[in-house]
């Protein structure tokens, strides 16, 4: 296909849904009331010349290109700002609206340079286009004054910015105001003068409050803003539509490319998770996939003290295989097991599962959602019988009150904050939603432009427990709760005895102020609205999972949905906000250490039975070991080899010490990454793995949206990593004999009823599919629990606030909690390999003045980190956004190893790390700890690669 | 902490959890049942119950009763 770019409507769609029937050029259209002329022109195939109107942002009516002759009206009225009527009858080419339009582009050319030979847009400007479809021929003015020759501005690392080419059509501005909702950009001066500006005019786009998330490029008609990338390599000749590899909110992308070199990333406006939108991530941070420190060949080594030698595949399989064999058969099956990726498909994560219990025969098999959102799967099962959230992203539009906790969604979810935000604001006429945030931190969602929550609760870290409870109380024993709702939907008998249980005068927001630090006229007022404020929507994110109450926090919030009625339609619900690209999709593949694909227990003898009969094998009924207990296992010399798919444990999971122990004490670790990553520096075999654009299959967002993920080039490994699992499971004896992940989700549908109508073809049919996907819901399931929850009735669970095992005191007086920021992912190992360094090049402990002053730090200052379980040094940055007595930081960065510092304290119910809590202290510091050193000297020696001796 | 100390702490966290649950030992019992694997049950059927809470007590010793029973 050669490269077309998606078609602009030239105004938004409307939603309603009144039917207008008009004429234009002769022709008869019917459209939704409220859509423009010029929609409804482009909806019928006619182009209607436009320089200022796009279908991302309102129409603004500037640019007079877009003018029609309407019968019975006078002049020619904009088509953009001018609605459809009945009966209308529209023309859009006469002899007088061609010179009028030749008029408007000939002052436009005027003040542009005439370098369209050499520009990066040749071939992809608007206004080059329309200067063709006016049939402009030549300018007759001798301008004297013009905008030209000014400088460019490169700071971004991903796009230029080029004031002369600017028009002045504000697009890129009303994008960053209603698209993104940053509202970075404004136009400084007037006539000549008139300049875009990103923040005060003495900033460069760098050091302004742009995010870079690539809308006001996208926006842009000329060559004004342009992604580097496209100055380099040139225009896209084609694109696939393909889904992003960061965070949970999923975004669909065509990947422009120009032979197997990809230009851009750009946001598909018909993607139903974004809806045309991207961050900096998923817009330009794809630079990693061909970093060079990216490995290519197989390396294996008998010990970690020896330097890598490259194998071919063939080698690297047959060696895994019997390193395999001989430790199951020394030391037993269960010393073997696997870890499945929340950053590879469902396909991936289903053989790696799949692997684990059929190929090693045992069920020691777990991911990375340990770490994140294992709590959802438990609580939310618990209360609504699904491990899952209720809505789809559209829901928010309807969402009269949004409560956030422990979520920092500009930063973690940037492409859905940014919806969430329009909502907040509120669009023509009708009222924002009310906002409350729950959270240790001022993150940045609870004052931004023309947003300011009505209520922010700034708990102490580890007491959400008690602050939910305390809502529920309020909700009880004011008289708030929905009781149709309740009688018709849940448990009344349970119901009851929660009721009473968080109505004792123990539960009340004065009774737990001095535990929760949370003002109780404030709490009091926050649960009145969520209440009473209409449809009520619950956000959450880590900061609910990972504590020691993690599970029964995320039961707490469905009690709260029950209890006010908000579950079951649109613009309410409870939303987990997912860490990572395909947490959901990993969960649902089974990848949990007590469950098989669709969420159903390994001891169920009726499901074991569907799996064997497919597979031909027997499978254990036990469940098999959780990440932190494989190490325990591991410690305890029992546990004797890993195959970790795209995850790095090393650096994510806590306690790295006791992390490092269990790895160091293992036989074989294999490890199946795009780079030598941390845990790499234990391992004895690497198998290079492909990215998200070396491979097909699916990923699952947080809104149970399964999406396709396409190949647009070759691997660089060989392998996608799909392949590289059924090599591997080929060499230790299965038969298995998939061509395609397509086989693998038919084989996912066949086993998993919530997927059953769930394949290859319908996904590249509907686009994306939101689960269960059943004969009842052939076409997905936007919102779940419409008529009844999925377990019958709902569950109202007691969920008793206790408090954390990890306690401050004399010698750790502090609390750390950990979070992510905005220009980097996870771990860092993709970020850290592109331009996003330039935003957050290191990670900054956050502290309070008064704390800071107390210790004599400045911001800047290197500091020390210490805990109970180990200590690292970083540079603090002092603010006011951390309460007094809590600090906060990143984890992005292997040299900080935030995670030396957090403890083995986890979620009772599934062991989700207490990441969000620790005690610690903060000193003032001259360099890297002993840990910091050591470490790096090894990982240096663990990253040697033996090089070949020339032949003579 | 070594494995079995872990375990204890394990064990009681999720009885303290679960104590306003209408059956709170069933309810650990069927709780270590679902998500402990063998060893992590049998190391603490053998180390006893020191250590443990009342509940998380009587949960193990109804766990490991049935395990011997069957």
């Amino acid at each position: 296909m050669t490269y077309q770019p998606q078609k602009d409507f030239g105004t938004p769609e409307s939603r309603s849904n009144e039917a207008v029937s008009l004429t234009i050029d002769g022709r008869n259209v019917t459209v939704p009331a409220g859509t423009s002329v010029m929609r409804a022109a482009a909806e019928q195939g006619t182009s209607i010349p436009k320089l200022c109107a796009t279908d991302s942002v309102k129409s603004y009516g500037s640019c007079r290109l877009c003018l029609v002759e309407i019968d019975g009206r006078k002049g020619t009225p904009a088509s953009c700002t001018t609605p459809v009527e009945p009966g209308m009858v529209v023309h859009t080419q006469t002899p007088h609206l061609a010179k009028l339009r030749k008029g408007v582009m000939e002052l436009y050319i005027s003040d542009h340079p005439l370098d369209c030979l050499t520009c990066a847009a040749n071939g992809d400007c608007e206004l080059q286009d329309q200067a063709g479809a006016v049939g402009l021929r030549d300018v007759r003015y001798d301008v004297q004054s013009t905008h030209l020759g000014q400088e460019k501005d490169h700071s971004n690392p991903y796009f230029d910015f080029d004031p002369s080419k600017c028009i002045a059509c504000s697009r890129c501005i009303r994008a960053c105001d209603e698209v993104q909702g940053t509202l970075a950009l404004t136009m400084e001066g007037r006539g000549w003068d008139s300049k875009i500006s990103a923040g005060l005019a003495s900033d460069n786009f760098l050091e302004s409050e742009c995010v870079s998330c690539g809308a006001c490029v996208q926006a842009c008609p000329t060559a004004t803003l342009v992604e580097k990338k496209v100055v380099e390599v040139g225009t896209p000749e084609r694109s696939v539509v393909t889904t992003c590899a960061y965070c949970g909110v999923g975004c669909t992308f065509r990947a422009e490319m120009r032979g197997e070199q990809l230009v851009r990333m750009v946001p598909y406006k018909d993607g139903k998770a974004n809806r045309g939108h991207s961050c900096v991530k998923g817009r330009f941070a794809w630079g990693y996939a061909q970093h060079q420190e990216r490995i290519l060949k197989p390396m294996i080594r008998a010990s970690i003290s020896d330097p890598w030698r490259e194998v071919e595949w063939d080698e690297a399989f047959a060696y895994t295989a019997s390193e395999l064999k001989r430790i199951s058969d020394k030391y037993g099956r269960n010393a073997l097991g696997g870890i499945t990726s929340s950053r590879c498909t469902n396909e991936e994560t289903f053989l790696v599962q799949k692997l684990v219990r059929a190929g090693f025969g045992n069920n020691n098999v777990d991911t990375c959602a340990r770490v994140c959102h294992s709590p959802t799967g438990y609580g939310l099962k618990t209360t609504f019988g699904t491990s899952a959230g209720t809505q789809d992203f559209d829901s928010v539009e309807d969402s009269d009150v949004i409560l956030i906790i422990g979520a920092n969604p500009t930063d973690g979810h940037p492409v859905f904050a940014s919806r969430m935000k329009r909502r907040l604001r509120g669009q023509d006429g009708r009222p924002g939603a009310k906002l409350i945030v729950i959270d240790p931190r001022r993150t940045d969602i609870v004052r931004s432009p023309r947003i300011e929550a009505q209520h922010h609760l700034p708990l102490r870290p580890g007491t959400n427990v008690a602050v939910l409870t305390a809502m529920a109380h309020v909700i009880v024993t004011e008289g708030l709760v929905d009781e149709a709702f309740i009688r018709e939907r849940c448990d009344w008998d349970e119901f009851s005895h929660w009721a009473e249980f968080v109505s004792q005068a123990r539960n009340s927001p004065e009774n737990l102020q001095p535990v929760t630090l949370v003002d109780a006229q404030e709490l009091r007022a926050a649960a009145r609205l969520y209440a009473t404020g209409g449809n009520g929507a619950i956000y959450y994110g880590l900061g609910v999972t990972e504590h020691s109450q993690g599970s029964s926090t995320v039961m707490a919030i469905a009690n709260l949905a029950m209890a006010t009625g908000n579950i079951g339609r649109r613009g309410v619900g409870v939303n987990p906000l997912r860490g990572q690209n395909n947490v959901q999709g990993a969960c649902d593949m089974g990848s949990f250490p007590h469950e098989l694909p669709g969420y159903r227990h390994i001891s169920d003898g009726d499901t074991r039975l569907l799996f064997e009969n497919d597979w031909g094998v027997t499978l254990d009924s036990e469940p098999g070991l959780r990440i932190p207990n494989m190490l325990d296992a591991a410690v305890d010399g029992v546990f004797k080899a890993l195959y970790c798919q795209g995850e790095d444990i090393l650096q994510s999971d806590p306690n790295t010490a006791h992390v490092s122990a269990g790895l160091a004490a293992m036989e074989c670790v294999i490890v199946h990454d795009l780079f030598l990553n941390e845990t790499a520096n234990y391992a004895h075999i690497f198998l290079p793995g492909s990215t998200f654009l070396e491979k097909n299959g699916t990923f699952t967002n947080a809104e149970r949206r399964i999406q396709p993920v396409r190949k647009v080039m070759t691997p660089m490994n060989g392998l996608e990593d799909w392949e590289v699992t059924q090599r591997l499971a080929q060499a230790m004896g299965l038969d298995w004999n998939y061509s395609h992940p397509s086989e693998i989700m038919d084989e996912i549908a066949r086993l998993t009823p919530t997927f059953a109508g769930v394949s290859f073809a319908r996904l590249d049919e509907a686009g994306s599919l939101q689960w269960p996907v059943t004969e009842d819901a052939p076409d997905g399931s936007p919102i779940m629990h419409i008529d009844g929850f999925v377990r019958g009735k709902g569950k109202f669970v007691v969920t008793d606030y206790v408090p954390t095992d990890e306690k401050t005191g004399p010698r750790f007086p502090l609390l750390l909690t950990t979070g992510r920021i905005l220009s980097q992912y996870n771990v860092g190992a993709q970020t850290r390999r592109t331009d996003n360094v330039a935003w957050h090049p290191e990670d900054l402990l956050e502290i309070h003045p008064v704390d800071a002053e107390d210790r004599g730090i400045k911001s800047g200052d290197w500091v020390k980190l210490a805990s109970r379980a180990g200590e690292t040094t970083l540079r603090a940055t002092v603010t006011d956004r951390v309460a007094p007595g809590v600090v906060y930081t990143t984890f992005h960065h292997a040299v900080t190893q935030a995670n030396v510092v957090t403890t083995d304290y986890s979620d009772w119910a599934t062991n989700c790390p207490e990441y969000k809590v620790t005690a610690v202290q903060i000193s003032a510091s001259n360099g890297p700890t002993e840990w910091q050193e050591e470490y790096e000297a090894l990982s240096a020696r663990s990253r040697r690669v033996e090089t070949g001796v020339p032949a003579e | 902490m070594n494995t079995v100390e872990r375990l204890i702490h394990m064990a009681n966290q999720i009885a303290t959890n679960l104590a306003t649950d209408d059956a709170p030992v069933a309810a650990v019992a069927d709780h270590i049942q679902q998500f402990w694997d063998p060893r992590m049950k049998m190391l603490i059927f053998a180390h006893g119950t020191d250590g443990l809470s009342p509940v998380a007590a009587a949960a193990i010793k109804q766990l490991a009763d049935a395990q011997n029973g069957a």
